[in-house]
């Protein structure tokens, strides 16, 4: 491999992350993966009504209310972050 | 196996709706997306919601918007879905169709967290949209028109920020400055990386204007300021010489008013009185209304309350917002003031209301104004307020929703014809069981006794041109009653019909002269009262009569046809003479065509089962131009002309046609084409109706003509949206009937049945299913039926309300206080008094007043359907709430068959599913089952979420444990167990001594019981997650399951596994031991996978047709009903493989999801062929249908033959 192709993945790869919110990288851990899986989740939940409307009739609340939860929790969702180790 | 799936009943939730002029000058319509169908309503002239068009789109609708282009008269829709495209639809009025203008690809499908399609925002002069996603992107397309006046699209500006969530778009009203939309955005990056907290604390929300330069074609941030942390959504307040411009910004308990460079207006939403503190008010829905001079908007709270929304301004400055409370309706998903006056209030569940404005609210009532916002150290003073009756808006019209459908059988009870479809539906006070029959609705007009059994009746009108039918006639075996219609109906003797005979037919002939045939002669009554006769020769009698407006064939007796012609001076002419070869057993003649002075075509059907089509030309009169066979005697003869359609609003594309339908004396319905000029007859279907020969008649619907059969039930064969459909009613065995047309009914049915005469007439034609509804008082959970006894029992249960007693007690302190302060106050106030006592604040209208997240309420119900009647309530108390139900009946058979009912306490499902106890409960049936005594209860250590009987003894599955449990005398005695299920079991089917057991996440368990060794264990499970929500035992080794993200799937235990364990001695025990990847050693195989696009709650087999192939029925949480019908031949599925697979090429989906990745959007298809999607086939143009059956080498006609049959195979 020539460093020129190196230069390129790498560079393809930040296009990626840049472009595509949750693209993967090698040093990802397992607080980030799990940020991500769950603010898909919720993006989901919001975007498909008839699930939204499922979770409103479990916790008795109405759909809109549901939508907004969905949203606020898309701030925090798995709790603070682990702290830094040193780099 | 191969599958064809078919909707019955479309969704009837609505995800959002719009209103607008979609077909343009003044009339006021609804668009409504309901999940994955759009559908355009419009209130008629009664105030009732009339389907104009629905269109199944075969993708997530996920939001809507309307726009105007400056100066046009009609508005376009732009939709927002799941398809990574933006959709620009306008509705040709023309051929009732949505006409797809533009639509642009911008990203990948489906409902993902970066791909706009989410929210949508319209700059109010139509020159822009803004199309967002949850996170991060916002596109910006340019409308515009070109010098041909027709709309164009820009490619999109990008307005993306980066780790932004958004909560609302929408487009801020200045004129025609630049259009400006306004986003509610909160950044996380920081949150995500502070691990002390700090920052997620500080994160805050900002109103962000994003301004489009028309000029430099470019979007940019132009503003952003900091905004209530509460903030959830906008609504656009007019500008541009309307009104102050900006945005109101609905936050929870707040509405704030902001634009740029404006100071903050701010005023809290008036709270319930009985609200729990730590509850916050939301806005969910909101509307504006503007007026020449004035603009308010309407918001609604999550708990129903609509409150109205006012600013006080001095141009573009805002001095007070006030929030009025208005009136209180259910919650709703979507609000449209529309010009007509009217309210259309889509309701998240339940039904939708239509209201009409009684008042715009200028009476005082509660108030809170920005100007005594009153800020003290806990915060902002609250306002409180006590919902009351209406007093705004009055409803007008309901259009029935069955959303959310939480369970479902299908059963008999009734003993009818048909099986009838009990569903739980709706949440809360507005749940209800609703019993679903096939077949349409009637309205009953009157019943009144006859002197005797009439065996036949007519109504006639005295001229061609009168609107309303002049006499009904109705027929005796030995006499004929003729009865006068005006204000009422009356007997009338001076008519000039023989009343001495009975007759045989009575109708118009010529303009307006009137004939009655009677077994010996024709009576021919002039309009003048001159009455000619003519005598049939001989002993002979008539016995067949056919007839239309210009002419009459009578057959006698041995089968001699006489062939009679109105000539020009309105005589009854006698042409020709006929002799058949034997007795006739029916005969008709086809409608006079427009413009013609006679109709061709003459058919008669004889008892050697044939019909054969005669000439009635003079060149040729009497000759055979065509014979058909048939399977059985014909019974009853009847043309029916289709006139030639291209479109519009009850049809689609398709030339005139004229039907020939025969009722055989088996039951049968057959339907011919007849050539309209050669009289060949092709094209045959037959169907099977009832036990009794079809009688066929010609009544009006809509304007059209329609056929109504009589069978042991009644039949109506009609047009709707471009399809020909043969629907049941549901009404009773009728013996004969004929249109009715008076003042008060426009289009109705008079018919005989045993000695009574009816009028009735049918309502909301193309449903499929006519429903009863019985309400209920909490969110109904799950139900069984007995089927000997003939009820149901049914446990409902609703998290956070307060206990009946409670509710009682705090309603009537709330009266009291209301009452007080009523006597103190003006007698003005007593109107609105007295209408509260008539509906003393309803539940279905109010909701159940909040209370904390861990009071739950809950009852059991035994309820009879016949009677509507509930014959037992228990309300479970302290918080206890039931969620699983069975019957059981234990071995040693002391009680007979027992209720076994699953419970928890306080059951919280946040932060983590908690509860303080669960119960089993044991109720044996008293008074012959209509009424429950507690046996016993058994505390459980998990909630039991399934029960099931299993060789008498009853199976638990509780949280993760499946357990076995024999009958004490005081408790329930544990026998035996297993604990190795993933997570929760919430459904258990049973089948000799296997146990098929559904895991909330991790989809089918396999089990067997060894009684020897008194072990519980499982062979068997898949390897798929699946998040089951619903599953049906289909046979030994078969299970069909619902799941989550809207699938239906089913799993097959292979053949050859099935066979070893049915063999080994040890039942696959020793297999068993070893296990395979942490689960069972066999894996079941999926041999069927869909998506339907929709949570499916509850799946059943069942026959909705007497006799007929038993298919799987499905409902879902948007209340739609669905059908999987196994294919029986190859050919067949061949054939719809084909079929839809022409189709998705050739007719795309509407919104722009491509149907093949929409129907596998979580897994691949397999094997089930989309009948949704073949039955748009007759919607497509002439030539496409053409080519698409050349392709299938077959006619268009054959395609639409099948698709007919395969429908009735199923409903």
């Amino acid at each position: 491999m020539q460093a020129s192709d190196r230069f390129n993945i790498n560079s393809q790869l930040e296009h990626l992350q840049a472009k595509y919110v949750g693209t993967g990288h090698a040093d990802m851990n397992r607080f980030e993966w799990a940020v991500n899986i769950q603010r898909d989740s919720y993006a989901s939940y919001v975007g498909h009504h008839p699930i939204l409307s499922y979770f409103a009739i479990a916790e008795n609340e109405s759909i809109g209310r549901e939508r907004y939860n969905f949203m606020q929790k898309m701030l925090l969702p798995c709790g603070l972050p682990p702290e830094r180790e040193d780099d | 196996m191969y599958l064809y799936n078919l909707t019955l009943q479309q969704a009837t939730g609505i995800v959002c709706a719009i209103n607008g002029s979609f077909s343009g000058g003044k009339s006021q319509e609804i668009v409504v997306a309901r999940g994955k169908v759009l559908d355009l309503l419009r209130p008629d002239d009664n105030g009732k919601i009339q389907t104009i068009l629905s269109v199944e789109v075969f993708g997530a609708i996920r939001s809507l918007a309307h726009f105007r282009l400056t100066g046009a008269h009609k508005d376009y829709i732009v939709v927002g879905s799941d398809s990574g495209r933006i959709v620009i639809l306008d509705y040709n009025k023309e051929k009732n169709v949505f006409d797809k203008i533009h639509q642009e690809t911008f990203g990948k499908s489906g409902c993902r967290r970066i791909v706009p399609g989410q929210y949508l925002g319209i700059d109010p002069k139509g020159r822009a949209v803004m199309v967002g996603a949850c996170e991060k992107q916002k596109l910006v397309y340019v409308l515009n028109r070109d010098t041909s006046a027709r709309l164009t699209i820009s490619s999109p500006l990008e307005a993306h920020k980066s780790h932004t969530i958004v909560y609302s778009i929408v487009g801020v009203d200045c004129g025609f400055d630049n259009p400006v939309f306004a986003a509610i955005e909160l950044d996380y990056s920081e949150a995500d990386q502070d691990s002390t907290g700090q920052a997620a604390s500080e994160a805050q929300k900002h109103l962000t204007f994003y301004e489009l330069d028309l000029g430099l074609n470019h979007v940019s941030r132009k503003w952003s300021e900091q905004v209530d942390n509460g903030a959830n959504m906008l609504v656009t307040v007019p500008g541009g010489g309307d009104g102050p411009s900006g945005v109101l910004v609905c936050a929870e308990n707040f509405v704030i008013y902001k634009n740029q460079g404006h100071p903050d207006v701010r005023a809290v939403i008036p709270r319930r009185a009985d609200l729990p503190a730590e509850r916050g008010v939301l806005i969910v829905s909101a509307a504006m209304h503007k007026q020449k001079s004035m603009f308010f908007f309407l918001l609604q709270t999550e708990y129903g309350d609509v409150f109205k929304v006012t600013l006080d301004h001095d141009n573009d400055r805002v001095s007070e917002l006030k929030i009025k409370y208005f009136d209180t309706i259910p919650v709703s998903s979507s609000l449209c003031v529309l010009k007509l006056g009217f309210l259309f209030a889509a309701s998240e569940f339940g039904n939708h209301g239509l209201y009409q404005f009684q008042a715009i609210g200028d009476d005082p009532d509660v108030e809170s104004s920005s100007a005594t916002l009153m800020e003290t150290e806990e915060g902002f003073q609250p306002v409180f307020f006590q919902p009351r009756g209406l007093k705004n808006l009055v409803r007008i019209d309901q259009v029935e929703s069955l959303m959310p459908i939480m369970d479902m059988k299908v059963s008999n009870l009734f003993e009818e014809e048909t099986p009838q479809i009990f569903s739980l539906c709706g949440r809360g006070p507005r749940s209800s069981l609703r019993i679903l029959r096939p077949g349409l609705a009637i309205s009953e007009m009157a019943v009144s006794q006859l002197p005797g059994v009439p065996s036949a009746v007519w109504t006639v009108k005295k001229n061609v041109n009168d609107e309303f039918d002049a006499y009904i006639v109705v027929s005796f075996t030995n006499a004929t009653l003729v009865l006068s219609i005006g204000e009422t109906v009356e007997e009338v003797s001076d008519s000039g019909f023989l009343d001495t005979t009975p007759s045989l037919d009575v109708s118009l002939i010529g303009d307006d002269s009137l004939m009655q045939v009677h077994p010996t002669g024709i009576r021919h009554i002039r309009e003048d009262g001159r009455i000619n006769e003519w005598r049939t020769p001989g002993k002979r009698t008539i016995v067949k009569v056919g007839s239309n407006r210009l002419q009459v064939v009578v057959a006698l007796s041995g089968g001699e046809l006489i062939y009679f012609e109105v000539d020009m001076t309105g005589q009854l002419m006698e042409v020709e003479k006929h002799e058949m070869s034997g007795d006739v057993a029916c005969l008709d003649i086809a409608p006079v065509p427009e413009g013609r002075q006679r109709s061709r075509f003459l058919a008669v059907g004889s008892y050697d089962n044939t019909i054969r089509i005669l000439s009635l030309d003079p060149d040729d009169c009497m000759q055979i131009l065509s014979l058909q066979s048939l399977s059985s005697p014909p019974d009853s003869l009847l043309f029916l002309e289709v006139q030639a359609s291209i479109g519009g609003e009850d049809g689609a594309d398709h030339p005139a046609s004229l039907f020939l339908n025969t009722g055989l004396q088996s039951g049968v319905l057959f339907r011919i084409v007849v050539d309209m000029v050669t009289g060949q007859l092709s094209d045959a279907r037959s169907r099977f109706l009832g036990l009794r020969a079809p009688k066929l008649f010609s009544v009006a619907v809509r304007g059209r003509r329609a056929m109504l059969c009589l069978s042991s039930r009644p039949w109506l064969g009609y047009i709707h949206q471009g399809h020909f459909l043969l629907t049941p009613l549901s009404y009773e065995t009728l013996e004969y009937a004929a249109s009715f047309s008076s003042d008060q009914c426009a289009e109705g049915v008079v018919a005989v049945a045993g000695d009574a005469l009816r009028v009735f007439t049918i309502e909301r034609l193309g449903e499929t299913f006519n429903e009863m509804t019985i309400p209920l008082r909490y969110t109904p959970r799950k139900f069984v039926l007995q089927p000997k006894r003939k009820l149901l029992v049914i446990i409902e249960s609703d998290q956070g309300s307060f206990a009946a007693e409670e509710r009682e007690a705090s309603r009537k302190e709330c009266f009291e206080a209301a009452g007080m302060g009523e006597n103190g106050k003006k007698e003005m106030e007593n109107g609105g008094d007295d209408e509260d006592k008539d509906d003393p604040l309803s539940d279905e209208q109010y909701g159940y007043p909040k209370a904390e997240s861990d009071k739950w309420v809950s009852c059991i119900r035994v309820l009879d359907p016949r009677t509507t009647e509930t014959t037992c309530l228990l309300e479970l108390q302290d918080n206890e709430a039931a969620f699983s139900i069975c019957t059981v009946n234990f071995h040693d058979k002391e009680y007979g068959t027992l209720l076994a009912v699953g419970t928890a306490k306080g059951l919280q499902f946040w932060p983590k599913r908690s509860f303080s106890a669960a119960y089993i409960h044991i109720y044996r049936f008293m008074k012959d089952g209509r009424s429950l005594e507690l046996l016993h209860k058994t505390q459980v250590d998990g909630v039991p979420l399934a029960l099931s009987q299993f060789q008498g003894r009853l199976l638990a599955g509780i949280g993760p444990v499946l357990r076995l449990y024999d009958l004490g005398k005081r408790r329930l005695l544990r026998k035996c167990e297993n604990k190795l299920f993933p997570n929760t079991i919430n459904s258990i089917h049973t089948y000799r001594d296997r146990i098929y057991v559904g895991d909330v996440q991790e989809s089918f368990h396999y089990c067997k019981y060894r009684r020897d060794e008194n072990q519980l264990y499982i062979f068997a499970d898949d390897s798929v997650p699946r998040w089951l929500t619903a599953s049906y035992h289909i046979d030994f080794d078969t299970m069909a399951g619902g799941d989550k993200f809207g699938n239906i799937y089913f799993v097959r235990l292979p053949q050859d596994v099935s066979d070893e364990i049915e063999e080994d001695p040890t039942g696959g025990k020793i297999k068993w031991e070893q296990g395979k990847l942490n689960g069972a050693p066999n894996k079941v195989e999926e041999i069927v996978q869909f998506h339907v696009g929709d949570v499916v709650t509850c799946l059943q087999k069942a026959s909705l047709i007497p006799g007929g192939q038993e298919s799987l029925i499905y409902g879902t949480v948007m209340g739609s009903l669905g059908a999987l019908l196994a294919f029986s031949s190859r050919d067949d599925v061949d054939f719809f493989n084909h079929l839809e697979m022409h189709m998705r090429q050739e007719h795309p989906p509407l919104c722009g999801r491509d149907h093949m990745a929409y129907r596998s959007a979580y897994f691949p298809v397999k094997d089930v062929v989309d009948g949704d999607l073949c039955e748009q086939f007759p919607t497509l143009p002439m030539d496409l249908q053409r080519k698409i059956a050349d392709e299938l080498d077959r006619t268009p006609g054959e395609i639409l033959k099948k698709l007919e049959e395969i429908r009735n195979k199923i409903v």
